[in-house]
């Protein structure tokens, strides 16, 4: 088991087992909007008979609570690590109810992005499990008047095996709780091999409720009193209402009146967009109001972003040299003349699109709010509401609720900021429901992106000499408007990290200002370091006339841990000694994946090609296959594709063959289709018409997913499929049609036209 | 006034007959199964039966749904969980879940009126049902296992 040791660590672990008064301080929290009844504020975990800590309660008649702390966007988070606690409690699966925490910082982190729920909370929750177990053990000892250390557990079950007794985790819920709560030291973890649910996994407890219709997402919350509201949002980033004649909009039936939000400050972070908010009885009145709206913006300083000009702007830049990430060797010295080969990759800006557009609802009352929003940042909410309402964080309380989706845009709460102000202006309850329309026209949108290669090759076709720059809008202008370089973290998805054994390297970045908000988006800027490197990997062993993989490998080079000594490498703020960047764990998926897919017998050409990628991101090593069928008219079909990951140890195998299947179709949907537009500043896709994102006949048919077996220290499987799967797919083309696909997506491409 | 039948229901409407039946359902009804993803027919989320066949709801104006039978996701498993369900959960079918009540609702339409698709078939059904998830493998899959369990 890994030892991660940091500040924000060892005060959670003081919150879990040191003083009760962490969690007696708790104040009013309803329970998840219409799954539970109107409470004292506590989860049921906290009102548990025995309550070993934070996330954990049993009751008397067996019942094990467990709180989920992170948000549930289908990763099946809220299983996968409440069964990771059950294991060590030893507690029988079926007799566990998940409690769904609202945001509160005793949890610690709980922005459920970047790959990082198992990573960062698995020691946390075999700790607190084993803390239960222990404690029930305990009080098992006390009542048989025997050793602590001759009782064990079964599921559910402290048992004295030498006299043959057994009492069940309900029945000892009494004795225990009034025993002190072990310390670190005193717990027993299990051992791997008495793991029951740790790597085997269980399926999602939300299960038959997604095939019902009975769960609970932000757009199903619903509470007394409450309104409906659509805002119509300034068209071009930055904007502001000049004029507004609400007049046509009152008359519609249903609605009650307008209510304008004011623009924000920049820089804008999570603060509302502002605009004209129309408040009606129900969704529909509210969208039909908002379309009788007449309203003059004052559209300010991104009126003139175009982003064809832009796009020449960043080729242009990346032509340029920029800012040193990295270097290895003499990468200063001329660069060589002869035998070099160049060349340009491009990514839009991307929208996420999750299936549920962004919803809120609200309520102020007494100096406080209560907010229910599909959200992954419940603590985020908190703070932006605060600050927008000038009440305390503390005064927020955020239920969260099941995510339609999320990918990263559910991080930022600006419509939950929005549904806040409009309640406290009213002094009802307002529910936020933002269209598909609003959803594409004003995301924090993944950053486009140039990037510019060049090698300088022997004889063989090896690089001597490689350069790589990109450019792109970085995400920290969205906290500070100044910012137009990548920022260490962002950089270090996959460009610092670059994992060739070559005698020169130059990586460098250019600047790029942002004239719409940039976010995270699943596997964020890997999606476009990973196409440039990968795809310009594949173009230098074509080149060469080498087997795509057998190139790849000489370029890995040998089996060793990267060196990053006097380079920012944030590592995804994971411990570079627990998670080191190990090019062995790269080469074995890569060779995992050739041998599974058959790659050696493989045939491209005339239309039917196989492409390879590999990458590592979010800690996980990946390598993938895809197959393509390109017919004469440029219609490509994707009958496999194969995917081999290290991501660790797996809790959850099946849910995370599941991620990868996914990731291959977001993945689908980027090289395809994924494109967001702007002209005079003014976002020119609005639905899934000229949005389009993957369906059922355009996706991969069979993706198999093949995973390590390993005991490394867990690492993330949302993210990490998607960015080898794009530079796979775009190298699957080429193998078939001899077309090199370097800037997405194929929809805005003459490559087939 | 439209009149109409919902999960069996007999229900009256006397508001602005232009309302999409989806935010009815969703709004007046606090049939929540039924989902908004992009108001134009484009994603499918919001699918639900009318006399049977397949419709989207949040294009259909309360007039158009004036006299006809519509059943929705909550009646499906009403009484017990219908074989696509079934299906839908053996295969693990969702990850966040929320187009699933329309994907189910596509697939038990495929299926009533083809009891054995084929993966053309499938494919040609279900296009308009978006899954960003990408749930589409076992989408398919859950419908070759359901296929001739459907009547």
């Amino acid at each position: 088991m890994s030892q991660i040791e940091n500040v924000s660590r060892r005060r959670f672990l003081k919150g879990v087992f040191g003083a009760g008064a962490l969690v007696l301080a708790v104040r009013y929290i309803p329970p998840v909007l219409g799954q539970g009844q109107v409470t004292d504020g506590q989860t049921e975990a906290d009102r548990a008979t025995l309550h070993a800590n934070l996330f954990v309660g049993i009751q008397r008649d067996g019942t094990v609570y467990i709180v989920a702390h992170r948000s549930e966007m289908g990763t099946v988070i809220r299983t996968s690590l409440p069964l990771v606690l059950a294991d060590e409690l030893d507690a029988d699966w079926k007799r566990v109810k998940i409690d769904q925490a609202i945001g509160d910082r005793r949890y610690g982190d709980q922005n459920t992005d970047g790959s990082r729920s198992i990573r960062s909370f698995f020691d946390i929750m075999r700790e607190c499990g084993a803390a239960g177990r222990w404690m029930l053990v305990q009080a098992a000892a006390l009542q048989w008047n025997v050793p602590a250390s001759e009782c064990s557990t079964e599921p559910h079950a402290v048992v004295h095996k030498v006299t043959g007794r057994r009492l069940g985790y309900g029945e000892l819920a009494s004795e225990a709780a009034p025993l002190t709560v072990p310390k670190k030291e005193q717990l027993q973890l299990k051992k791997p091999s008495e793991w029951r649910y740790i790597g085997k996994g269980m399926a999602s407890v939300d299960l038959e409720k997604l095939c019902t219709g009975k769960a609970m997402f932000g757009m199903d919350a619903r509470v007394d009193g409450m309104v409906y509201a659509s805002i119509e949002h300034p068209p071009v980033f930055g904007g502001k209402v000049k004029s507004l004649d609400d007049r046509e909009t009152l008359k519609v039936a249903g609605v009650h009146q307008t209510v304008g939000i004011d623009a924000f400050k920049p820089p804008a972070a999570f603060q509302p967009l502002g605009g004209v908010a129309v408040i009606a009885e129900n969704t529909w009145a509210a969208f039909q109001g908002r379309k009788k709206l007449k309203i003059t913006w004052d559209n300010g300083p991104n009126e003139s972003y175009d982003s064809v000009e832009y796009k020449k702007e960043l080729r242009e830049t990346a032509h340029k040299p920029g800012k040193l990430i990295r270097s290895v060797g003499d990468s200063d010295k001329a660069f060589p003349t002869t035998n070099v080969f160049e060349a340009d990759y491009y990514v839009p800006l991307l929208a996420h699109a999750p299936m549920e557009p962004l919803v809120a609802l609200a309520e102020f009352k007494d100096g406080k709010v209560t907010a229910w929003a599909p959200t992954q940042n419940p603590q985020a909410v908190q703070a932006i509401v605060s600050s927008e309402l000038g009440i305390p964080k503390e005064d927020v309380i955020c239920n969260v609720t099941l995510l339609g989706g999320g990918f990263g845009r559910k991080s930022k709460p600006d419509y939950v900021a929005e549904a806040a102000v409009l309640s406290k202006k009213l002094s009802r309850p307002v529910k936020v429901v933002w269209t598909r329309e609003d959803d594409i026209k004003f995301d924090y949108y993944n950053a486009v992106a140039a990037m510019y290669l060049k090698a300088a090759v022997d004889e063989k076709g090896k690089p001597t000499a490689w350069l790589q720059r990109s450019v792109f809008p970085p995400i920290t202008s969205i906290y500070d408007v100044s910012q137009v370089y990548g920022d260490p973290p962002h950089l270090a998805q996959g460009w610092t990290d670059l994992p060739y054994d070559l005698p020169n390297i130059r990586i460098e970045n250019g600047p790029a200002q942002a004239h719409v908000r940039i976010g995270w988006l699943r596997s964020v800027a890997n999606i476009y370091h990973a196409f440039g490197v990968q795809c310009f990997t594949d173009e230098l062993a074509h080149r060469a006339n080498r087997d795509p993989v057998e190139y790849l490998l000489d370029l890995i080079g040998p089996p060793r841990t990267l060196d990053f000594t006097n380079v920012q490498y944030p590592n995804y703020g994971a411990d570079y000694k627990t998670y080191p960047w190990e090019t062995g764990r790269l080469r074995q998926v890569i060779e995992m994946a050739a041998e599974k897919s058959g790659w050696a017998k493989k045939k491209s050409g005339k239309g039917h090609g196989f492409g390879f990628a590999a990458h590592r991101s979010f800690l996980t090593y990946v390598a993938t296959v895809v197959e393509v069928e390109v017919s004469d008219d440029g219609e490509i079909h994707i009958p496999r594709v194969d995917t081999a990951i290290d991501a660790g140890l797996v809790v959850n195998p099946e849910v995370t063959r599941a991620q990868f299947e996914g990731a291959a179709v977001f993945g689908t949907s980027i090289v395809r289709s994924g494109e967001i537009t702007a002209k005079n500043g003014v976002i020119q896709q609005s639905n899934f018409d000229d949005y389009p994102v993957a369906r059922i006949n355009e996706v991969p048919v069979q993706t198999n997913v093949y995973i390590t077996e390993s005991s490394a220290p867990p690492a993330g499987v949302g993210e990490p499929g998607v960015p080898p799967f794009v530079a796979a797919f775009c190298n699957a083309i080429f193998a078939a049609t001899g077309k090199r696909v370097r800037d997405l997506p194929l929809a805005s491409n003459s490559l087939f036209g | 006034m439209v009149r109409l039948k919902v999960n069996g229901i007999d229900r009256s409407f006397d508001g602005d007959p232009n309302m999409p039946l989806l935010w009815y359902l969703r709004d007046i009804l606090e049939l929540t199964g039924t989902k908004f993803g992009c108001g134009m027919a484009l994603c499918g989320a919001c699918t639900v039966h009318k006399n049977g066949e397949a419709i989207r709801s949040c294009i259909t104006p309360m007039s158009a749904a004036a006299g006809s039978e519509i059943r929705t996701i909550e009646d499906l498993g009403a009484n017990g969980l219908h074989a696509i369900q079934k299906a839908w959960i053996e295969m693990n079918v969702p990850q966040c879940g929320y187009c699933q009540s329309g994907q189910i609702m596509q697939a038990v339409s495929l299926l009533k009126s083809n009891p054995h698709p084929t993966d053309q078939e499938i494919d040609d059904a279900m296009a308009g049902n978006i899954c960003r998830c990408g749930t589409y493998q076992r989408i398919r899959q859950a419908i070759k296992l359901a296929a001739g369990k459907v009547a």
